[in-house]
């Protein structure tokens, strides 16, 4: 039988796996973003198990919030990536130092 | 073994090696179509948790909608191979390093018996079906969360748009604003002719 650990246990797996590829990709900010989408998903199945194991529809709910939220995020992110790219012709993350910061 | 536990065992599987694919592929199209495939694996792996409204929605939004947009951004970008090539070389066995602690560290973590106890809350929404349930609690309980995620989705329009409006200077292009606010005294214009008499 499938339990809560299983699920939980492939949530962490996910989440490693896509760390590991933000450290590696760190020039790209195209397939940062791609892990960063990788990571939410890995929450949001984390959210679905407990969901479905305590028997509480709330954190459904929150899942729905979090798709929305990534949605947002993703546009937001490709469109400043496009402007940047514009800009600049080129994706890398080490030419996005024109704040200085 | 179950054949709910083979589903998941297979869907666990296509889904890590998906995911991990997309980190280590080269070709940004491949990572994306695979970041696809992970998200399709997740959908059924939602699906045995009887999640199904979210399921759906996760292949409706994530594949229909954020992939396609990625693949588009790839595909309109145009990067040479060249300028995706990733730094190999010395932070890769680091990060590797990294990865085992944290996924042994979290699996530990989760082999103790923390998760193992099953709260069963009260819940009244058992005998119909999930998405009536979520549609109930969402308008319900959440109706004010649920038009912030509505206001969010359309700042996130209007960012969208802003950031990459472009205006070029060389082509002919309408100019709604002059357009709509043209009077209809403008539209007309009358000219004082001389009559065609002779010898005046």
């Amino acid at each position: 039988m499938i339990s809560l650990t299983h699920y939980l246990t492939l949530a962490a797996i996910l989440f490693a796996v896509s760390i590991a590829g933000i450290v590696l990709n760190r020039k790209n900010i195209l397939l940062i973003l791609m892990c960063i989408e990788l990571m939410l998903l890995s929450v949001n199945l984390n959210f679905v198990a407990f969901s479905h194991y305590l028997n509480n529809l709330h954190g459904q709910i929150f899942v729905f919030f979090i798709l929305t939220v990534a949605a947002a995020e993703a546009a937001i992110g490709l469109a400043i990536l496009v402007v940047f790219f514009r800009n600049k012709r080129s994706i890398q993350v080490q030419d996005l130092d024109e704040m200085k910061g | 073994m179950s054949f709910e536990a083979w589903l998941f065992y297979l869907f666990a599987l296509l889904l890590i090696s998906s995911a991990i694919g997309v980190v280590v592929v080269r070709n940004t199209v491949y990572a994306a179509l695979l970041l696809i495939l992970a998200f399709f694996n997740s959908a059924a792996l939602w699906l045995l948790l009887q999640a199904e409204f979210l399921s759906i929605v996760l292949v409706l939004v994530y594949v229909g909608a954020v992939m396609v947009l990625f693949l588009f951004i790839i595909m309109m970008l145009n990067l040479k191979v060249e300028q995706v090539k990733r730094e190999g070389g010395k932070y890769f066995p680091f990060s590797l390093v990294v990865l085992f602690l944290l996924i042994v560290e979290l699996i530990i973590m989760l082999q103790s018996s923390l998760f193992d106890k099953v709260i069963t809350t009260s819940d009244t929404t058992k005998n119909i079906d999930n998405t009536a349930a979520i549609g109930l609690l969402l308008y319900k309980e959440y109706l004010f969360p649920f038009e912030v995620a509505a206001v969010i989705l359309l700042v996130a329009i209007i960012a969208a748009i802003m950031l990459t409006l472009r205006r070029r200077g060389d082509v002919k292009t309408q100019d709604i604003e002059q357009q709509i606010q043209v009077q209809s005294s403008e539209r007309i214009r009358l000219i004082k002719l001389p009559s065609g008499r002779q010898g005046s």
